[in-house]
């Protein structure tokens, strides 16, 4: 179990320094898998994303997840708005091991609107964030986990 | 990795069903405790003609078998549209479907 630590540890230093690599580009266009992905926190992980921008909560924003989940191994989302020039949409779940679930990069003529299929460990709020105008929104729900999506 | 794309309107409307185990590194095979190695889709792209028309990128919380769906402007009726995946270990998929 040491030695798979260690392992895990190097593997995410490995990622560390790739990352910091990419941090000359501007933080809210980057669309390359990130260390965000690998980070344990909700705050780290949207640190990484978005620097230290402000996230408005927006009623504009349709988040559609179900409010009990039976399997938490296949939770439907879906992230909506009809807000302009949408050109983000991610998915955080804040108790997972890692709580950013997926980022999506939406060019001009894409819709906003996304649709994807989650694990969530627990029962956890499940928050959208969207990238508008260079402007962050988001928007939460809390889904009931009957039984867990991480487990063997 | 199976493609099924509709004009609905204007919109062309991409449902995406990719084959993969989406393995998080984080399980343990219960008979052997050995952890399973990671192998999860880290990135999914899709393109009509060379344009770029939907990019993620996913973490582990993706479920296995990831479903996703989009849309987008500027497609007609028969033309193609392409997905790629790309896996944590370097493997990569690329399938092409005409839009009906």
């Amino acid at each position: 179990m040491r030695e798979k630590r260690r392992l895990l540890l190097k593997s995410l230093i490995g990622f560390t320094t790739m990352a910091t690599a990419m941090t000359a580009m501007p933080r809210l266009a980057m669309a390359k898998w990130s260390k965000a992905f690998d980070n344990e926190t909700v705050d780290g992980a949207m640190n990484d994303l978005y620097g230290d921008a402000t996230l408005t909560a927006d009623d504009k924003i349709t988040l559609k997840v179900p409010e009990i989940a039976e399997n938490g191994a296949v939770v439907p989302v879906t992230v909506k708005t009809k807000m302009a020039n949408v050109t983000n949409i991610s998915i955080f779940a804040d108790k997972n091991p890692q709580p950013l679930a997926a980022s999506f990069t939406l060019p001009e003529g894409t819709a906003a609107e996304v649709s994807i299929r989650i694990r969530l460990g627990e029962t956890q709020v499940v928050k959208a964030v969207v990238e508008a105008d260079g402007k962050l929104y988001t928007k939460e729900q809390e889904v009931k986990v009957t039984i867990g999506g991480c487990g063997g | 990795m199976k493609i099924k794309a509709k004009m609905k309107r204007d919109m062309a409307v991409v449902k995406v069903l990719a084959k993969h185990p989406m393995e998080t590194g984080l399980r343990k095979d219960k008979k052997t405790d050995k952890v399973i190695p990671a192998k999860f889709i880290k990135e999914l792209v899709g393109k009509h003609g060379d344009k770029v028309v939907f990019h993620a990128d996913f973490g582990r919380a993706v479920s296995k078998n990831p479903y996703v769906s989009f849309s987008f402007a500027g497609a007609k009726k028969g033309d193609n549209v392409s997905m790629t995946w790309t896996d944590n270990t370097g493997e990569t998929v690329t399938v092409e479907a005409p839009i009906k």
